[in-house]
């Protein structure tokens, strides 16, 4: 089925077609909307672009990192700054999909797919979204649990604090095909420490609920403690609580909920 | 619904068209170009067989949408060869057996491409990188990845 494809010079315009019409959809690198396209989503009549280049900026120099929306995950890993998103960057697809997939697009991504947003969550990104309503920030961990009624708003960028170490930030996907594939599971834990002990752990999952999602019991069994073994064990028992996994052909609930634990343990130990 | 003139550079060749608002561009290139080395396989991004080079990087033809490569410059298996003669890679799939039912041949070719224009002297492990995003259904990799390691050697060697 033809669709209406609209083309603005600034992301204003853009977002204002996308809030105005409910059958329109954002176009960032493709990989959503025209696989949606090609499966005969006859839901989509409208897709919206922009050519603004704010969207494709990257303002990685100080403490604080700000992609544009637009950002593709090749960019990413072209960034020497940006070394701490390497690692959730390049565990998506292949070359083809890194040079076209963006930062903006992964956060719409259902299961098995949003890698990168399990890294932005774990890392409180705040997400920059124009709507009907004007621009605003929001907290991702909001912004995923409200997504569904996100689509009419176009996101600008995300933006996140640097980690204080290459110590502070781990992640590791868990996918059956490598090295590309969709996720069994996806961890990442930001673990920043204050006086030897972790202050404001952050451990996020993907694949483990119908969006990405913290694991609060692993949380709390990791604040204000140092990262021994027996703290480590805690977190790993406490790593499926409050997840709400589903079967698919890449894994079953059951053998989710059963690993996800063991791979918290993992990262958090530093074992390969 | 009203059709979008499109023109870009098809294998070094400036092209003019017109698409229906929402054609990917491997429909593009098959339907109004007449290109049929990039093939249709998963339509979603998994499979790899439609990759081109756009502006010289690898991209799934059947999630770009055609609109998006005005102006710009398409390479496809079709432009690889070098006037009479099959390009090196083209040349080492053969020599390695590095096709077998063929349909992810074109989509491999170009991956590789891409790698050897950027890394003349890939390792073995860029090698696998470049076409991790290439399914073959014959499971034949390792004549595929030995072919494009002879290529790289035979241009470093050229």
């Amino acid at each position: 089925m033809a669709v209406t494809v609209k083309t603005f010079a600034s992301a204003g315009e853009a977002a204002g077609a996308l809030s105005s019409d409910r059958s329109a959809r954002y176009l960032g690198g493709g990989t959503l909307v025209m696989r949606a396209l090609n499966e005969g989503d006859v839901s989509v009549s409208t897709i919206v672009r922009a050519r603004d280049q704010a969207l494709t900026r990257i303002d990685a120099s100080g403490p604080r990192v700000t992609l544009g929306a637009g950002v593709s995950f090749a960019r990413v890993l072209a960034e020497r700054d940006l070394a701490f998103l390497h690692a959730p960057a390049r565990s998506i697809g292949g070359p083809a999909v890194r040079n076209m997939g963006t930062v903006g697009g992964n956060l719409f991504a259902p299961n098995p797919y949003g890698d990168f947003t399990v890294a932005l969550l774990a890392l409180d990104a705040t997400i920059a979204v124009q709507g009907s309503f004007g621009a605003r920030d929001i907290a991702i961990e909001e912004f995923l649990q409200s997504r569904e009624r996100q689509s009419g708003a176009l996101v600008l960028s995300v933006s996140c604090t640097r980690p204080a170490s290459a110590e502070a930030f781990r992640y590791r996907k868990i996918a059956r095909i490598k090295p590309k594939g969709g996720s069994v599971i996806t961890l990442a834990a930001h673990l920043p420490v204050s006086g030897g002990r972790i202050a404001g752990a952050r451990i996020a999952l993907g694949s483990m609920a119908p969006t990405q999602i913290r694991a609060k019991g692993a949380e709390r069994a990791l604040e204000g403690r140092s990262l021994d073994a027996a703290t480590i064990a805690a977190a790993a028992s406490a790593a499926s609580e409050g997840t709400s996994p589903s079967d698919n052909a890449l894994g079953s609930a059951w053998y989710r909920r059963e690993i996800v634990g063991v791979h918290l343990r993992r990262l958090l130990s530093g074992q390969e | 619904m009203s059709k979008t003139p499109l023109q870009f550079r098809h294998n070094g060749r400036d092209v003019a068209i017109f698409v229906d608002g929402g054609t990917n561009l491997l429909v593009a290139l098959r339907e109004l170009i007449g290109d049929m080395t990039p093939k249709f396989g998963c339509g979603q991004g998994g499979c790899g067989t439609c990759s081109v080079l756009i502006d010289g990087e690898t991209h799934l033809s059947c999630l770009t949408l055609a609109e998006t490569i005005a102006g710009r410059s398409i390479e496809t298996l079709d432009g690889m060869k070098q006037g009479p003669n099959l390009h090196p890679l083209q040349r080492a799939f053969a020599d390695n057996f590095a096709a077998q039912c063929g349909y992810c041949t074109p989509g491999m070719l170009m991956a590789a491409k891409a790698l050897l224009d950027r890394n003349p002297s890939p390792s073995r492990a860029d090698v696998i990188e470049a076409i991790s995003g290439n399914i073959c259904r014959c499971t034949g990799y390792e004549p595929i990845i030995n072919a494009i390691l002879g290529a790289a050697g035979g241009r470093a060697s050229a």
